[in-house]
């Protein structure tokens, strides 16, 4: 009964949650070109501190942002160090075959993990304040003008809210099935990694055979619905743009010029 | 095999915003060979009290890594939970779990769901080849002789319905496949959690039977978990009624019903003779009865005669 | 004025491609207002019934009429909006997260202008008894209340037949309660005509008519203490009495005099007359 109809989500009330999704989505984007874009200590300060403000108001304890870090912590050292080893600098201070450790290498091995851990943060601070659905809202409104070019918008943000809708149902039943399994002998915790996926088929077809059940049953539904297709749907949710959207704009372009006016008139270290 | 459950709670989602607690000090004891009945509306906390019984939902003492709770100052710790099925102690992590799970079986809700192989017979072998040991599988000749057993135990013929899928029983045959399927290790506990939902009448009526059979040659101890308190009524030895993650009463159904007017209260319904009984007793008869049909006819039918 | 008949099935044949049983000539109308049970046991038919009604199958041969217009395709989805059809499992019915936007489907299918579908949320939530679970999750609503939502979605397009295709089978008794509390209201305050498909005699009880299906024929017709006074023919449909009709006959079958009866209270009065009068 893990409750995962929220994704992420972290119920509370802010500043932040209440923001358009389609805002956060687009400063999300912002965010991550700027600190690919930031070329100095200062402009990655520039963007911790935005990013330290919104973590401030969105009334979500800190130390929960920071443990979503603690997911990627190993893939970003590793890539680090990976850097640290093989970035061709000029400055060297130690070589061993192709392996140089450069000033430049350390250098830039710190940003990458700086801007890694700014980006986790970021995309993360995006699902703990947004629900998915409003976040599939925000995606089918970004995604409209491509209805122009006749690319099937309504129907992407339809799948979407149903999925979202099921995940929680089938991961109810994945648990129901995985125990029921469990009670007569399967094992999911085997060190053998031959008997742990053969456990898993035992789980698969049911679920499989119940998914398919349910999308039949879930289309009949949604025809007794009178569902004939986006041509002549309206739609009743509308997502509205309002002053602390205003504000967040603002504070987030000021940040993008900040930036590229530290780049281009303080330089980079790199 | 007797069990023994004090001070048993728990909690879903433990430190998130979600958390929610299912049970909340539970003590209770199911003695062997009883027909154990609990109610208790969803989210009582009744699937998650018999999740405990075979491990599928482990005791935080019985975790790999235990936490251990530390008394702040002044805080008094509440007392530690004890979970004894047989001679298993669940609250100690050194016992071995695949062997409880042999001897507890547990029929889901919907069990058909869970039906997955090629064949009726390889479904129902299905636990009896994953509790055995990797070296001392067993063989074919003891494999149908098993499914043979289980199969006709919940009343469906081998040669009939062995060799077809699964997938092309009725939905009832379904069910008793898939009960076949947990009752193949010959487990001492059986546990079934809502075994007639969703079954029409007579699919009911049916499966109440193949209950009480199994309880007579099969399991010693059966155990339901259910909200029709006619079925309750009808079948059980013992019951006991769960409410918000705590125990409200333990007692044998005719003595249950006499609390009608609190059952009611919790939005639980009380079965018809109990009803029909509190009816005669407004117009200034008391009979005592069980709660079954038979029961309350057996008893008016006394009375009468005496009158 | 002739009453008007709110469904009217006539002369209808439908068959599976993949076999089973098939309706063969089926003949049955329900009034406008009416408040109606189909009783019969698994793989009768009865959910077939449900499916023809509204045009998600179509009869091979025959008219199915929804206020004396007969379905066809270019009426289809008018048809759909009038004959509403509320189905088994809570939770595959549902398709968004969030209750308000699942109550707007149907009436964003039929291209609604925002004020209206807001006002027909307004209207089905409330009339389910809902109206504070607007912003709920689906997900954590219980079996009735989601299925209470099912209904509400349905109930956004306006119909003016509402079937009910065994919506109660997978609930528990206190999330059968709530529905059948809502489908009694509906008919009674809303003059809602009402198909209640069911294995419940209990819930037959309320209705003012039950048809009981076999094989996918309709075999039996009346008032549910007519169909219910008919023990032995119900037995052989795979049917049975509700449980106080059971008693009823066991004491019967004792030597005592109480009359067939549905009602508690009459039983009751019945016993505790046999057991004073003696006296």
């Amino acid at each position: 009964m893990k409750d995962v109809s929220f994704g992420q989500y972290y119920p509370v009330d802010s500043a932040i949650h209440r923001l358009d999704p389609r805002l956060k989505l687009l400063f999300l984007i912002a965010f991550i070109v700027v600190i690919f874009v930031a070329n100095s200590f200062w402009g990655l300060l520039v963007c911790a501190g935005v990013l330290l403000l919104a973590v401030l108001l969105s009334h979500i304890p800190p130390w929960k942002v920071l443990r979503s870090v603690r997911g990627v912590i190993f893939l970003v050292l590793f890539t680090a160090v990976i850097n640290v080893f093989f970035y061709a600098g000029e400055t060297v201070y130690w070589s061993y075959g192709v392996i140089t450790v450069s000033k430049e290498g350390i250098i830039f091995s710190v940003f990458l993990v700086l801007r890694l851990v700014l980006l986790v943060i970021c995309s993360s601070l995006l699902t703990y304040t947004t629900t998915p659905v409003a976040l599939t809202d925000g995606v089918e409104s970004l995604l409209y003008p491509l209805k122009l070019i006749r690319f099937p918008v309504h129907e992407l943000a339809l799948i979407m809210s149903i999925a979202l809708r099921m995940i929680p149902v089938l991961t109810e039943e994945t648990g129901r099935i995985q125990n029921a399994q469990k009670a007569r002998g399967a094992d999911f915790e085997s060190k053998n990694i031959v008997t742990r996926i053969k456990a898993f088929i035992p789980v698969l077809v049911p679920l499989l055979i119940s998914a398919l059940r349910r999308a039949d049953e879930l289309g009949e539904a949604m025809e007794a619905r009178c569902y004939m297709g986006g041509k002549t749907r309206t739609k009743y949710k509308k997502l509205r743009f309002g002053w602390g959207d205003l504000v967040a704009f603002l504070i987030g372009a000021a940040m993008l010029a900040g930036v590229i006016l530290l780049r281009v008139y303080v330089g980079g270290v790199l | 095999m007797r069990i023994v459950a004090e001070h048993l709670t728990y909690t879903y989602n433990e430190g998130t915003p979600f958390a929610a607690r299912a049970l909340d000090d539970v003590t209770l004891t199911i003695e062997e060979g009883e027909f154990f009945g609990i109610l208790g509306h969803t989210g009582s906390g009744k699937s998650t009290f018999v999740q405990h019984l075979n491990g599928l939902i482990r005791l935080p003492s019985s975790q790999k890594h235990p936490k251990k709770r530390r008394a702040k100052r002044g805080e008094v710790l509440p007392p530690a939970p004890v979970l004894r099925v047989g001679e298993f102690d669940l609250t100690d992590r050194k016992t071995d779990f695949t062997a409880l799970r042999k001897k507890v079986g547990i029929v889901f809700q919907y069990p058909e769901q869970q039906l997955f192989a090629e064949t009726v017979k390889d479904d129902v072998a299905f636990g009896l080849k994953s509790f055995a040991d990797k070296k001392s599988q067993p063989s074919a000749e003891e494999i149908e002789r098993a499914v043979r057993e289980a199969l006709t135990a919940v009343g469906l013929s081998y040669e009939e319905v062995a060799e077809k899928s699964p997938f092309d029983l009725s939905g009832g045959q379904k069910r008793r496949a898939a009960i076949a399927g947990v009752i193949v290790t010959k487990p001492e506990v059986l546990i079934l959690d809502e075994p007639a939902a969703g079954l029409d009448p007579l699919g009911k009526k049916e499966v109440a039977r193949l209950l009480h059979s199994l309880h007579e040659t099969w399991c010693k101890t059966v155990i339901i978990v259910s909200h029709d308190m006619d079925e309750i009524a009808e079948n059980c030895t013992m019951s006991a009624v769960f409410e918000d993650g705590r125990v409200k009463y333990v007692l044998p159904p005719r003595e249950l019903f006499k609390h009608a007017d609190e059952l009611l209260g919790m939005g639980l319904d009380i079965p018809l003779v109990a009803k029909l009984c509190r009816e005669l007793s407004a117009r200034g008869i008391e009979i005592d009865c069980d709660l079954t049909a038979d029961g309350f006819v057996k008893a008016v039918l006394a009375k009468r005669g005496q009158a | 004025m002739e009453n008007m008949n709110a469904l009217e099935f006539e002369n209808v044949s439908f068959a599976y491609e993949e076999g089973g049983f098939h309706i063969d000539k089926l003949n049955f109308s329900v009034a406008e207002g009416e408040l109606v049970a189909v009783l019969g046991h698994n793989g009768s038919g009865k959910s077939t019934l449900a499916r023809l009604s509204n045009g998600i199958l179509t009869a091979d041969s025959g008219t199915v009429r929804v206020f004396g217009e007969p379905l066809g395709q270019k009426n289809l989805y008018e048809i759909r909006r009038r004959v509403g059809v509320v189905f088994q499992n809570p939770d595959n019915q549902n398709v968004a997260s969030v209750v308000e936007d699942d109550v707007a489907f149907g009436a964003e299918n039929i291209g609604l202008a925002r004020e209206e579908i807001g006002r027909r949320i307004d209207f089905a939530l409330s009339a389910v008894g809902m109206g504070s679970f607007r912003n709920a999750t689906v997900a954590r609503l219980s079996g009735g209340q989601k299925q209470r939502i099912a209904i509400a979605g349905v109930l956004a397009l306006r119909p003016d037949i509402m079937i009910l295709d065994e919506s109660t089978a997978m609930l528990d008794p206190r999330g059968r309660r709530e529905i059948v509390d809502v489908v009694l209201r509906l008919n009674r305050e809303e003059k809602m005509t009402v198909l209640m498909i069911t294995h419940y005699p209990e819930e037959a009880l309320l209705c003012d008519r039950a048809i009981v299906m076999n094989r996918g024929e309709i075999v039996m017709q009346g008032t549910p203490a007519e169909i219910f006074g008919r023990h032995e023919e119900l037995l052989t449909y795979n049917l049975d009495l509700p449980r106080i009709g059971k008693l009823c006959k066991t004491l019967q079958e004792g030597g005592m005099s109480v009359r067939d009866t549905l009602d508690i209270q009459i039983l009751a009065d019945d016993i505790a007359k046999e057991l004073t009068c003696g006296s």
